[in-house]
């Protein structure tokens, strides 16, 4: 209804140029809108689990990803559809707010809108479906509450930790040495965890990447890694008992912010002026060495005789050292970062027990490393790999495994994964549709069967039988009402029991999953017009 | 119902099988293209570029040819990638890792056609390339203890690598020179303070190692050629005009004499400078800026070499070798360290002048001169010595070694082999293709050299069927021979990079089963 008219007969254009646009309104706007939800999530569904594949995305610069991350492959893919566009946001919002599970909430999603359409079909109305779903929703959560259980670890024994990080890691492509990475990861952790507050800051954690090597040789590093080198190739490349001035000013003479100009018109200032600039330097290294610096780590570059003057005096100096790396070096060392040379003493210099520079295979790679420091709350992950999107991968891996852990720390409570999480959620949920009396019912029970899908695709993906196992399982837990520990057993171990498998994951992990996938399904249902311009 | 299309106009999806075959043949398509430079009978490749003047390379460094491939495919991009890497990390096997590479994932696509799902190949390549290695590890070789024999191990590994390249003619000469050079390293692998210098003209039997180093460099007019016990002052600093620091300063006069007396003191100020250079009491300067005539000519009256414009690596290896730093600063000459050498002096090789630092104080840098019939050679002949150098640099510290000649493979083969059998499940398919993959490296070998290659293999197989037996392809004399007897030798870490890589590399591949390609980028239009 493009034209309209006020109440003094005169009409007035509601949707300009109606023509140009394309515009599905009701019923086939819903489907059409399910059909793309569908079509992302069927992408994705292949790669859940730890027989998951891999997607190989080419970027517009002809870049190659190979991932099976859920929120990079959703990222890199550059959806045009609208819908679509929703569904990456879901991923992106888990990402950010768990860290883990991000294609699980998409494949979660997908099976919501798909039983949706079957409701629509039936004619149930689309807000009644959504009313539906969020009471399922509801139920789900506090059943995964009652079903999580709290388990014990602390600094000296991790290994409940290292078993959970295991279980993220298992589904990426750096399993074969999942275990060494899943100790990196809550060793890192732990370094930087504050768990009296519960809270871990994973700024604070750097994972650096360089080509070569193997996985095996990936290593934590209780300080910071820099990929830079000294400003002087003849400087020392191994400090002890470091004292580094951290400096965000250029070693240079003073640039006034205001305008100025300083004329020369006679030899005699011609002089001074020379005598000038070389003392500013002079007075600036002076300074840096008078506070019992030993490493200068500077934000900017410095001049050719600034350098000279530094390395004349033994004073090894870094610079363009980025600004976040200057903060972290700040926070590790326990140094203040130093704008002004002015304001440099003794106590803001940061102190690190070792500096040392290292090299890499055959090309002229250097890096720096800063260990032994004073507050060792910086950590960093070094990753070796073979190739480039192998470490990319390993980085994506590792920043699951660390928010893994983090959460673990905020909340102790853990569920089963494998699947048997959304299987005692989906017995939950469907015997609690009984007693809603309205029309809602049918879609709880629709809400049952999507949360069934995850323990199927995982069987999918694994090569086994995914309706004969999924039964299976299902009537397994029914029979123990208490022990909802039975999951897909998808490395073919040999038995079913998560428990003794030592599947973990985290309860707000997935929590937030089931909450998350069914806001946006209902978000979805809610359409009932789209338009948008047709093609240029 | 229609389903929307999700992804951007240009941009396209493959899924399932039909991804899989894509990854696979591009990749296997890599291979083959490089598969024919494999061994010391493989052959070279042109490459043209398709900028400006159309420059030719000819080479058969699998590392230089991939890199310069304009590859759409994204799983040859990955193939391109660990040669790479390859290259960067041990500098040999660049070839080797892609072939490989390729060999596994033309197996695995044999298994999938017989429904064998991917994740259990990869699972049974992971298996073998455990297997594999610790094959190797079994039968390695450490001389490190016997200085005597570890250098003619090295000088084995140098000729191995070297006759599969341009220089295989002059093996020997050439693996003399870079022995020599990497222990001049003591250890460290820093391969920059060895300076390969290209020079055409002569031959490549004409190249030759120089003890001290050469840098290209002409000597200024006027200035002496030949100073002996030279006192070298190294430095990085401007000796044209000092540009004045101190922001916004501007030089503003009124009249013409107050002109003249700011140039006056812009060339005292220069004067200065020259003499304070000249209070250090050298008689060579070097810089790696440029100098201007006016203190040229200053230094020349003073009877001092001043050399200008050596670029920064120059600077910094001369640096290294003679033992002085590098100052841009002059005021106190006492204690800027000095570089000393025994003789500076000029030489020429071929049509140029080049100055020779000889007697240097720290052995650590040396200079390889290259002489060759022309540029293509130089360079090929330069990737080489690269190669043969890294591999030598990383043996020094690695120094555990193998037999060569498709030996290596033949034994991880067999060990695979054997694991094969012993493993129950459908994963012993996939093992057993990996040693399968293995053999084809002395096949192509073999291939490439124009032999018999089944009937050598074969053969090979049985020889390995003895314990401790030393048998590989002599390509030269066309047979199976004892490698040890032959000196065929290559370094572990290579052999080791290489499977370990490839393995990676063919699972990355194996475990795709959807390509998702973006949309190019608009390149924005200037017509």
């Amino acid at each position: 209804m493009a034209l309209a008219f006020d109440e003094f007969g005169r009409p007035f254009i509601i949707l300009r140029e109606q023509d140009q646009k394309t515009r599905l309104r009701g019923i086939d706007a819903q489907k059409a809108n399910i059909a793309a939800g569908k079509a992302v999530a069927r992408i994705l569904r292949s790669s859940l689990g730890p027989k998951g594949m891999d997607k190989m995305l080419q970027g517009p610069d002809g870049d190659v990803t190979i991932t099976n991350d859920g929120a990079t492959i959703l990222e890199q893919m550059d959806v045009d559809n609208q819908i679509a566009k929703l569904m990456v946001e879901l991923s992106r919002s888990q990402d950010y707010e768990i860290g883990d599970g991000t294609t699980g909430v998409v494949v979660m999603a997908g099976a919501l809108l798909e039983q949706a359409e079957r409701q629509l079909d039936r004619g149930i109305h689309p807000i009644r479906i959504a009313e539906g779903y969020e009471m399922a929703s509801r139920v789900a959560v506090e059943h995964l509450e009652r079903i999580s259980q709290k388990f014990e670890f602390d600094i000296s024994n991790y290994e409940p930790l290292v078993q959970t990080c295991m279980t993220t890691l298992s589904s990426k492509i750096v399993n074969r040495c999942k275990r060494s990475l899943a100790e990196i990861a809550v060793k890192a952790v732990l370094a930087v965890a504050d768990l009296e507050r519960k809270d871990v800051n994973l700024d604070l954690i750097k994972i650096e990447g360089k080509v070569g090597g193997n996985l095996e040789d990936t290593e934590l590093i209780y300080g910071i890694l820099v990929d830079k080198d000294m400003s002087h190739p003849q400087m020392p490349k191994q400090i002890e008992d470091a004292h580094i001035a951290i400096l965000t000013c250029p070693f240079e003479p003073p640039k006034p912010k205001t305008k100025h100009k300083v004329d020369i018109d006679t030899v005699e200032k011609f002089e001074t002026l020379r005598k000038q600039e070389q003392q500013y330097f002079d007075e600036m290294v002076q300074k840096c060495k008078d506070v019992g610096a030993t490493l200068v780590i500077c934000q900017w570059g410095f001049d050719d005789e600034a350098n000279h003057l530094l390395m004349h005096r033994n004073l090894p100096a870094v610079r363009w050292v980025g600004g976040v790396e200057l903060e972290l070096i700040a926070i590790a060392t326990g140094g203040r970062i130093v704008p002004r040379f002015q304001e440099l003493t003794a106590e803001k210099l940061g102190k690190a027990g070792m500096v040392r520079e290292k090299s890499f295979g055959t090309t002229k790679e250097r890096m720096l490393y800063i260990e032994h420091c004073a507050n060792s709350k910086a950590v960093t992950i070094f990753i070796r790999g073979g190739n480039k999107m192998m470490i990319e991968e390993t980085k994506r891996s590792i920043h699951d495994a660390l928010c893994v852990a983090r959460n673990l720390i905020r909340n102790k409570s853990i569920v089963y994964g494998g699947g048997a999480a959304e299987i005692a959620c989906s017995l939950a949920v469907d015997a609690a549709a009984d007693k809603y009396p309205g029309v809602e019912q049918y879609a709880i029970r629709a809400f049952a069967e999507a949360l069934d899908s995850v323990p199927m695709a995982l069987a999918e993906n694994s090569g086994l039988q995914p309706i004969e196992t999924l039964s299976a399982v299902k009537s397994q837990q029914l029979k123990v009402r208490e022990y909802p520990f039975y999951g897909i057993d998808c490395n073919d171990v040999g038995t079913n029991d998560m428990r003794e498998q030592n599947v973990f994951e985290t309860l707000i992990g997935k929590q937030q999953q089931i909450l998350l996938a069914t806001q946006v399904v209902k978000m979805i249902l809610k359409i009932d017009d789209v338009i948008s311009n047709s093609e240029y | 119902m229609p389903i929307d299309k999700i992804f951007k106009d240009d941009a396209s999806e493959e899924k399932g099988e039909r991804a899989r075959m894509a990854s696979f043949i591009g990749a296997m398509a890599v291979a083959d293209l490089v598969k024919s430079t494999l061994g010391p009978k493989g052959m070279d490749k042109i490459l043209q570029s398709t900028g400006r003047g159309h420059s030719v390379t000819v080479t058969n460094d699998g590392a230089t040819i991939l890199k310069s491939l304009h590859i759409d495919n994204p799983a040859a991009k990955v193939l391109v990638d660990i040669s790479k890497v390859q290259d960067d990390e041990v500098g040999d096997g660049t070839t080797s890792v892609v072939v490989l590479a390729g060999e596994l994932l033309r197996e695995a696509e044999k298994l999938v056609t017989s429904k064998i799902h991917p994740m259990t190949i990869i699972a049974g390549y992971r298996m073998a390339a455990e297997c594999a290695r610790d094959a190797l590890l079994k039968r390695v070789i450490d001389n490190k203890e016997n200085a005597e024999k570890f250098r003619s191990d090295l000088m084995k590994i140098a000729m191995t690598t070297l006759c599969s390249k341009i220089l295989s003619q002059d093996k020997e000469h050439f693996a003399e020179m870079a022995v020599d050079a990497v222990f001049r390293l003591k250890g460290s692998t820093n391969l920059e303070a060895i300076q390969i210098i290209k020079k055409p003209g002569g031959s490549l039997r004409d190249s030759f190692l120089d003890e001290g180093f050469i840098l290209d460099k002409k000597i200024g007019i006027g200035q002496p050629k030949r100073i002996e016990n030279a006192k070298i002052l190294v430095a990085n600093t401007a000796m044209d005009t000092d540009k004045v620091k101190i922001y916004g300063a501007r030089v503003r006069v009124d009249s013409m004499t107050k002109v003249a007396e700011i140039e006056g003191a812009e060339k005292e100020k220069m004067k200065d400078k020259v003499n304070k250079i000249l209070a250090h009491g050298i008689n060579c300067f070097v810089n790696r800026q440029l100098i201007y005539n006016f203190p040229e000519e200053l230094f020349a009256d003073a009877g001092v070499l001043a050399i200008e414009h050596a670029d920064f690596e120059g600077i910094e290896r001369l640096g290294l070798v003679t033992g002085g730093e590098i100052a841009s600063t002059f005021d106190n000459p006492e204690s800027v360290k000095l570089g000393h050498c025994k003789l500076i002096e000029e030489i020429m090789i071929g049509e140029d002048k080049l100055i020779h630092f000889s007697g240097v104080e720290m052995g650590q840098a040396c200079s390889i001169v290259l002489r060759g019939a022309s540029h293509h050679v130089l360079d090929e002949a330069e990737r080489s010595l690269h190669d043969a150098l890294c591999v030598l640099s990383q043996t020094v510290n690695d120094s555990r070694v193998l037999l060569g000649g498709g030996w290596p493979e033949m034994v991880m083969a067999k060990e695979v082999d054997e694991l094969a059998r012993k493993t129950a499940g459908k994963k012993s398919h996939a093992i057993e293709a990996f040693s399968r993959a293995l053999v084809a490296i002395p096949t192509t070998i073999a291939d490439n050299a124009g032999l018999d290659s089944a009937e050598l293999v074969a053969q090979l197989r049985a020889e390995h069927h003895n314990e401790g037996c030393n048998a590989g392809i002599d390509v030269i004399s066309g047979a199976v021979g004892d490698m040890e007897e032959r000196g065929i030798y290559e370094a572990f870490k290579v052999k080791q990079a290489v499977l370990l890589s490839a393995t990676e590399a063919a699972e990355m591949i194996l475990r795709v089963d959807e390509i998702i390609t973006c949309a190019p980028r608009r390149r924005e239009d200037r017509m």
